[in-house]
C-alpha cells in the first residue's frame, strides 16, 4: 500500500486551484489600444469621445471598442495596424488637444479585474517602447550641499558680525569636496564663530585649528550624510523624471532606480518622441534673478565689458542681450508647479515656490518693483569627443533667459508671469517644471523597440514555448508511457504555478523570460527522470511495483535536492547581478526551479499514490 | 522505451586518461581562439548604436552599407537579420548624435533606398555601460563558482568532488566562448546569461553522478573507488542521457522558433549542455578520483543530514 498523508494532498490542491486563479488573467491576451487624453489634463467627455470615434469611422479605422478609462479614452484595436492607423489619425487632426499613447488593454473579464487579477505586465521587447538609462551625477549633488553649507556659514557669521576671510569647498581624506572650511582674521573672536556655526552646521564634525593669521575650522561631512545626501539627489531625480513621464501621457511607465547612481525609465509604447527626448533629456535647473537696469546690455555685449556683479545673457527666444545680477532670489529645487492659466492679458503662467523661496522673493519684489526679473535656465550637458585619439568626457553648460518680464507688485511664493502667447506659456510651464531638477544627469543608454517587432517576439517565444512543450509531452509519453502522462500533468502545472508566481509578482515578462519559462520546462523534467529511473532500477531489483514508486521518491530525493540548489545558485547570483532582460531571465529561472521542485516532489506523488496507492493486486507499473 | 535496456558497465575510469586529451584539445582551441580571434562583441558590452530596419522587399545589404557610408555614417556593419527583409545595422559610437536625431538619419538613408523601409529598433549604449557589464559579467561567474564549490564541499564532505566539479564545470563555460569565437557570432548580454544557466544547469547531472557516489560508497566501502565511480556513472548514465534529450527538445525549439534574439542564448544553451553532459560524464568523477578520492572522504561517520529524509 502507498500513503500520502492528507494535509499534503490538500496543500498540493490548494496551491494548484490558486496558481489556475492568479495565472487565468494571461490566458485571454490584450488588445493594442490607443490611449488619448487632453493636453490640459482634463477629462475627456462622452462627447469629444464620440468625435474621436466618428473620425476615426471617417478615416476607415476599424476599432473593437472605445471606453472612458480615469478621464482618459481607450479605443481597442484587433490588430498593431489598426492602432498604428489610429493614432497617426488622431495625432494628424487633433494634435493640438489630445496626447495619445500606444498602450495594451488587457481582455481579462471584468470579475477578475475586480478581484484584482490582472495578467504579467509585458516588457518593452514585446510591446515596444522607449528604454533610457540616466546616469546621475551624485558627487555634483554633494558638491551641491558642500557649497549650500559655506554659503549658510557666511550668512550666520554675518548676522553674528564676525569677519570671515574666507568660507569655501575643500576635501579632506577624499578626492572629492566634503567639507567646509572657514577661515577667521585674527581679531575674531573664536568661540562666538562656533556658537554662530552650531546652527548652521548641525550634524558635521567641526574642527578648529589655529593659524598664523587667525583660526580655521573645518566642518566634514560624514561618509553617511553623503550617502544620504546621494540618495536624496537620486530620489530628487526620480520624482521629477517621473513628473516629466507623467507630461507624456504614457500608459504604465516605469522610472526606477537601478544601482547605486542610475535611473531607469521604460516608456511602453512611446516611440520616435522628440518630445521624449527634449522633456526627459533636458537637465536643467533654474534662477530667478533680477536684471541689471543700471547697464546697458547692449554696450556690454558690444564691448565684451560686464559691470562687476553681473552677468550678461541672451534671451532665447528674442535674442536679444539681458545683463542679469549675479544674486540669485530662488532656484529650480525650490519651485513646486508651474501650470498654464489666464490672466487679464491672456494666457499666463501660474508659478508655486517653497516657503524659503518665498520670503526671498518676498524680500526682493519689496525692494524692486517695476524693475525687471528673469528666468535663466541652465542646462548641463556631457559631451565626448576625440583628442588625440583619447576620448574625452567634459561637463558642458548652456545658460540661456527663459523669460524676462517686469515686477508688478510685491509677491512671494506665488504668482503670475503674464504677457507670453498661448503655446509660449504652455512650453514656459514644462521649462520650469522641467528646470526643478538641480543634480545633473545625462542618458548613458537608449533603446526604442517598435510595436510590430515586439508582436514578433512575442509571436515567436510562444510558438517556440508551445513546440517545445509538445515535444516534451510527446517525447515522455513514449518514453515513459502512462508515467510519462504523469511527468506531463506535472511540467503543465509547474508553467501554470510559474506563471501564477510571476502575474502575482508583476514582474514584466520579457523574451528572456519566455525563454526562461522554455527551459525551466526542460529542466523540470529532470526530477521526474531522477524519480522514473529510480522506480525502473527499482523494479529491476525486483521489488514490488507500490515499493518502488515509495523507493523512488525516497531516494531521488537528495539527488533531486542537490542538482537543483546549484542551479538556483547560478539563477540567484544572476538574479542579484543582472538588470533589464537578463534579470527578468534569472527570476524566471530561479521560481521555476523552486515551483519544479514542489510539483515535481509532492504533486506527482500525489497524483501516483492517487492512481496506483489504494490497489490491492498491482502486478506491473506502465513506466 | 529505454535507452540503455541493461545496465551499462563502460569504464569511464580506465580510459580517463583519452577524455583529459580529448578535453584539453577543446579548451586549447577555445582559448587560442579565443585570445587570437577575440569575441565578436555586440554594443552591449562596446557601446555604439544597434538598429533594426524592416524591408518591405529583399534588402541590399551592400546597397545599404554603401547609402550609409555616403551619408556620413563611420564604419557601418550591415547584415541580414533573420530574414532578407530584415537587416541589422551596427555604428560605432557617437557621442554628438543623440537617438532621435540618428534614427531620422536612419530612417532618411533607408526611405532613400524604399519608401517604406522602417527602423523598427534602436539603442544607443553609452562606453561605460559596457565596460561595467564586463565586470559584473565576471564576478557573477565567480561568485556562482564560488558558492556551488563551497555547496558541493559542505554537502559531500570533501573538497575533492568540489574540485572535480569546478574544474568541470569551467570547461564548460570556456567550450561556449571558444564555440562563438570561432563563429563569431554575435556575443551579447543573453548569452552570458545563458552561459551562466549553463554552469548550474551542468552541475546538475555532476551532482546526480556525485550523490551515487555517495550512496555507492555508503553500501560498499570495500570497493575501490575507481569501481565504484564507475559504477555511479553507469547507473545515472540512463538519467542524464534522458534528461539532456529533452532539455535539448525546448532548447532546438528555441533556436529555430524564438527568432534572430534568441539566437545566440539558445546556440549557447545548447553547446553549454552538450559540453556539460560531456563534462559531467567524463571529467568531474575522474578529477576527484586523481585527487585521491576515497570512501573515507565522502562518508565519514557523521550521519546524513537531516533533509535527506524528508519526502
Amino acid at each position: 500500500m502507498l500513503e500520502y498523508a492528507r494535509w499534503k494532498y490538500i496543500l498540493v490542491a490548494v496551491v494548484l486551484l490558486l496558481a489556475l486563479l492568479f495565472a487565468l488573467p494571461n490566458v485571454f491576451g490584450e488588445d493594442p489600444a490607443l490611449q488619448v487624453e487632453r493636453k490640459d489634463h482634463s477629462p475627456v467627455t462622452q462627447d469629444a469621445a464620440r468625435a474621436v470615434e466618428s473620425f476615426l469611422g471617417e478615416r476607415r479605422v476599424h476599432f473593437a471598442r472605445s471606453y472612458i478609462d480615469g478621464g482618459r479614452l481607450m479605443v481597442r484595436f484587433g490588430g498593431v495596424a489598426d492602432q498604428l492607423a489610429a493614432r497617426d489619425a488622431v495625432n494628424e487632426r487633433f494634435a493640438d488637444t489630445y496626447r495619445t499613447a500606444l498602450s495594451f488593454a488587457p481582455r481579462t473579464p471584468e470579475l477578475l479585474r475586480a478581484l484584482g487579477l490582472r495578467p504579467m505586465p509585458l516588457g518593452l521587447d514585446l510591446r515596444g517602447g522607449l528604454y533610457l538609462l540616466y546616469q546621475v551625477d551624485v558627487n555634483a549633488a554633494v558638491a551641491q550641499a558642500i557649497e549650500g553649507y559655506a554659503q549658510d556659514a557666511r550668512r550666520a557669521l554675518a548676522a553674528a558680525n564676525i569677519p570671515v576671510k574666507d568660507a569655501s569647498a575643500v576635501a579632506v581624506g577624499s578626492d572629492k569636496a566634503n567639507a567646509v572650511r572657514v577661515v577667521l582674521p585674527p581679531e575674531a573672536d573664536g568661540n562666538a564663530a562656533r556658537t554662530a556655526l552650531n546652527q548652521p552646521l548641525t550634524g558635521l564634525a567641526i574642527t578648529t585649528e589655529s593659524l598664523p593669521s587667525g583660526s580655521a575650522m573645518t566642518a566634514v561631512m560624514t561618509p553617511a550624510q553623503i550617502r544620504e545626501r546621494q540618495d536624496y539627489a537620486i530620489q530628487q531625480n526620480i520624482t521629477t523624471l517621473r513628473n516629466r513621464v507623467n507630461e507624456l501621457g504614457v500608459s504604465e511607465p516605469i522610472v526606477q532606480r537601478q544601482g547605486i547612481d542610475r535611473i531607469n525609465v521604460q516608456l511602453p509604447g512611446v516611440q520616435n518622441s522628440a518630445e521624449v527626448k527634449d522633456i526627459l533629456g533636458r537637465v536643467a535647473t533654474l534662477e530667478f534673478r533680477l536684471e541689471d537696469m543700471q547697464n546697458n546690455a547692449f554696450e556690454a555685449m558690444q564691448t565684451g565689458r560686464v559691470p562687476l556683479g553681473s552677468k550678461l545673457y541672451t534671451h532665447t527666444r528674442l535674442g536679444h542681450p539681458v545683463l542679469l545680477k549675479r544674486e540669485v532670489i530662488a532656484t529650480g529645487d525650490q519651485l513646486t508647479n508651474a501650470t498654464t492659466g489666464q490672466s487679464q492679458e491672456g494666457p499666463a503662467v501660474n508659478v508655486r515656490l517653497d516657503a524659503r523661496a518665498g520670503e526671498s522673493m518676498l524680500k526682493t519684489t519689496r525692494a524692486n518693483v517695476n524693475k525687471r526679473m528673469a528666468v535663466v535656465l541652465i542646462e548641463k550637458r556631457r559631451e565626448t569627443s576625440d583628442v588625440n585619439g583619447r576620448k574625452v568626457t567634459r561637463d558642458v553648460t548652456d545658460e540661456e533667459v527663459i523669460n524676462d518680464a517686469t515686477i508688478r507688485g510685491i509677491f512671494s511664493n506665488n504668482f503670475q508671469i503674464t504677457g507670453l502667447a498661448a503655446g509660449e506659456a504652455r512650453e514656459l510651464a514644462l521649462l520650469l517644471r522641467s528646470g526643478s531638477l538641480a543634480i545633473p544627469l545625462y542618458p548613458i543608454e537608449e533603446r526604442a523597440v517598435g510595436p510590430s517587432l515586439g508582436r514578433d517576439n512575442i509571436d515567436k517565444g510562444v510558438t517556440a514555448l508551445i513546440v517545445g512543450m509538445a515535444g516534451v509531452f510527446v517525447f515522455m509519453w513514449i518514453y515513459y508511457k502512462t508515467f510519462g502522462l504523469v511527468a506531463d500533468a506535472v511540467l503543465l502545472s509547474n508553467v501554470v504555478l510559474l506563471t501564477a508566481l510571476l502575474s502575482m509578482m508583476r514582474a514584466s515578462l520579457s523574451l528572456p523570460g519566455i525563454a526562461g519559462i522554455i527551459l525551466t520546462v526542460g529542466m523540470a523534467v529532470d526530477a521526474n527522470v531522477l524519480i522514473y529511473e529510480r522506480i525502473r532500477e527499482e523494479l529491476r531489483k525486483g521489488v514490488t511495483p507500490q515499493a518502488a514508486i515509495r523507493a523512488g521518491f525516497e531516494k531521488a530525493f537528495s539527488a533531486i535536492a542537490d542538482s537543483n540548489i546549484t542551479t538556483l545558485i547560478a539563477g540567484v547570483v544572476l538574479w542579484v547581478f543582472g538588470t533589464g532582460p537578463i534579470r527578468g531571465f534569472a527570476v524566471v529561472l530561479t521560481l521555476g526551479i523552486a515551483t519544479s521542485m514542489f510539483t515535481s516532489l509532492m504533486g506527482s506523488r500525489a497524483l501516483l499514490t492517487l492512481m496506483y496507492g489504494g490497489r490491492r493486486k498491482l502486478a506491473r507499473l506502465s513506466i | 522505451m529505454e535507452f540503455f535496456s541493461h545496465q551499462t558497465s563502460y569504464p569511464f575510469m580506465a580510459t580517463r586518461k583519452v577524455w583529459y586529451t580529448l578535453s584539453a584539445v577543446l579548451m586549447v582551441v577555445s582559448l587560442a581562439s579565443f585570445f587570437t580571434r577575440g569575441l565578436n562583441l555586440t554594443i552591449d558590452f562596446t557601446g555604439g548604436v544597434s538598429a533594426e530596419a524592416r524591408f518591405q522587399h529583399a534588402a541590399n545589404v551592400d546597397e545599404v552599407r554603401e547609402r550609409l557610408s555616403a551619408a556620413g555614417f563611420r564604419e557601418p556593419q550591415v547584415q541580414n537579420f533573420g530574414s532578407s527583409r530584415d537587416i541589422a545595422i551596427r555604428l560605432p559610437p557617437d557621442p554628438k548624435l543623440t537617438a532621435t536625431e540618428l534614427r531620422s538619419r536612419l530612417e532618411a538613408v533607408l526611405t532613400g533606398i524604399e519608401p517604406t523601409a522602417q527602423v523598427v529598433q534602436l539603442a544607443v549604449v553609452g562606453p561605460q555601460v559596457g565596460s561595467e557589464l564586463k565586470v559584473s559579467a565576471m564576478w557573477a561567474l565567480f561568485f556562482t563558482l564560488l558558492l556551488i564549490f563551497l555547496y558541493i564541499a559542505v554537502r559531500f564532505h570533501t573538497w575533492r568532488l568540489s574540485l572535480g566539479a569546478i574544474l568541470a564545470v569551467m570547461h564548460d563555460p570556456i567550450l561556449v566562448i571558444g564555440f562563438f569565437s570561432l563563429t563569431q557570432l554575435p556575443f551579447d548580454l543573453a548569452v552570458v546569461a545563458a552561459i551562466l544557466a549553463v554552469v548550474g544547469y551542468s552541475l546538475n547531472d555532476t551532482v546526480v553522478v556525485f550523490d551515487r557516489i555517495r550512496e555507492r560508497f555508503e553500501t560498499n566501502r570495500r570497493s575501490p573507488p575507481d569501481v565504484v565511480l564507475d559504477q555511479s556513472i553507469n547507473q545515472t548514465l540512463s538519467r542524464t542521457i534522458m534528461t539532456k534529450v529533452v532539455t535539448s527538445i525546448v532548447v532546438v525549439a528555441l533556436l529555430f522558433l524564438g527568432g534572430p534574439v534568441l539566437k545566440g542564448f539558445s546556440a549557447a544553451l545548447l553547446i553549454g549542455i552538450i559540453a556539460g553532459t560531456y563534462s559531467s560524464i567524463y571529467i568531474s568523477s575522474a578529477i576527484a578520483l586523481d585527487f585521491g578520492l576515497t570512501a573515507e572522504h565522502v562518508f565519514p561517520t557523521v550521519k546524513k543530514a537531516a533533509f535527506d529524509q524528508l519526502p
